[in-house]
């Protein structure tokens, strides 16, 4: 129960980093669960957030499994406000001010800078989550196979993760 | 009648039950980096809340704020139809399928986790993950990486927090203030 203030802080505060979407804030979401709070393992976040991108909807909610981890259902809850609550605020207020901000000609400088930035933090992302779940050449293969499948085809890739959870269980027997 | 721009004339206003009950719909059947797709089919297709350039418009704020881009989405677009409630009602919406989702599997996985077996096929599914991120990434970075000067950002944002070891909010603030400077309006 005295844990949930921090989640709240902390996920408040990731969620203020997610430009361009969910991936920039990963290497705060690493650092910050796995070695400040301990709250879990870093196998365990890379498995949960994995899971988390087969999941309808939003592809961040896996959130809520974290919360659920630390402190059940009421954490899972407050992990959740916390996350999507203050990004909402702060885009309710500016798509209302959007059209108001037209004339100013630093909108489309603001616009057209932070669109690079957030890219590279997205890549960043990308290249932690690889470092923690490329573990061997199978699942190199694997990231891969499902890199090229995504981008040369419309495939849903729900069953592409289905697939490779059936040949990381075949590789683990052999 | 005036209706704000954007918003397509319609006989009755949309309800606040109607827009949460479309986006739980999205919340459900849509999936991770597609979810821009799934939201201009149905909002500006089936059920005719937006324009195409309204939705493009919205999109292009959605993804300069922070937030996901599903969430700001539905805030942008549920305020539109019918103010705060509105924007209420669409996040709930389109995040209560995936958030139930997740806590179940928070609570198989406090239960099942350690099994070798789940830790087997966890193990591609992480390396899956990988893959498709990497694939949605670079097909919404497709645009900044087709600009030298803007590669240039991409690389150092990379370098800040790989390299260099920076926090994220670091790089975002110094990076992003380098490259507002670039685009700064210039007096013709």
């Amino acid at each position: 129960m005295t844990r949930i203030p921090t989640l709240m802080m902390v996920f408040a505060y990731l969620s203020l980093l997610t430009f361009g979407g969910g991936m920039a804030a990963y290497p705060e979401l690493e650092t910050l669960t796995v070695d400040v709070y301990h709250w879990l393992t870093q196998p365990e976040l890379i498995h949960l957030y994995s899971v988390g991108q087969t999941a309808p909807g939003p592809n961040m909610m896996m959130v809520t499994a974290i919360g659920e981890r630390v402190a059940g259902a009421l954490g899972a809850l407050a992990v959740l406000v916390a996350f999507l609550g203050p990004t909402a605020v702060i885009t309710l207020v500016i798509g209302r001010l959007w059209r108001r901000l037209e004339g100013w000609p630093w909108r489309d400088a603001i616009q057209r800078g932070l669109e690079p930035v957030s890219v590279g933090l997205v890549i960043g992302g990308c290249i932690s989550l690889a470092r923690g779940a490329l573990t061997g050449w199978v699942a190199i293969a694997i990231a891969i196979a499902v890199f090229a499948v995504v981008l040369r085809t419309r495939i849903n890739p729900t069953l592409l993760v289905l697939g490779a959870a059936v040949v990381g269980l075949i590789a683990s027997v052999r | 009648m005036t209706e704000p721009s954007g918003v397509t004339p319609r006989p009755s206003p949309v309800s606040v039950g109607e827009i949460f009950r479309v986006f739980l719909l999205l919340g459900a059947t849509s999936f991770g980096g597609g979810v821009v797709a799934y939201l201009r089919n149905s909002l500006v297709g089936r059920h005719r809340w937006l324009d195409d350039t309204s939705f493009v418009e919205l999109l292009s704020i959605s993804q300069t704020l922070p937030g996901l881009n599903a969430t700001n989405m539905a805030v942008l677009v549920g305020d539109r139809l019918r103010g705060t409630g509105g924007a209420i009602a669409a996040i709930c919406g389109i995040c209560l399928p995936g958030a139930l989702v997740m806590f179940v599997v928070g609570l198989l996985y406090g239960q099942h986790g350690g099994r070798p077996v789940v830790s087997a096929m966890l193990h591609g599914v992480a390396a899956a993950a990988v893959g498709l991120v990497s694939a949605v990434s670079l097909q919404i970075g497709r645009r900044s990486l087709g600009r030298l000067a803007d590669v240039g950002f991409v690389a150092l944002s990379i370098l800040g927090v790989h390299a260099l070891h920076l926090p994220v909010p670091a790089v975002l603030v110094g990076v992003g203030a380098l490259a507002i400077w670039w685009h700064r309006p210039r007096i013709p």
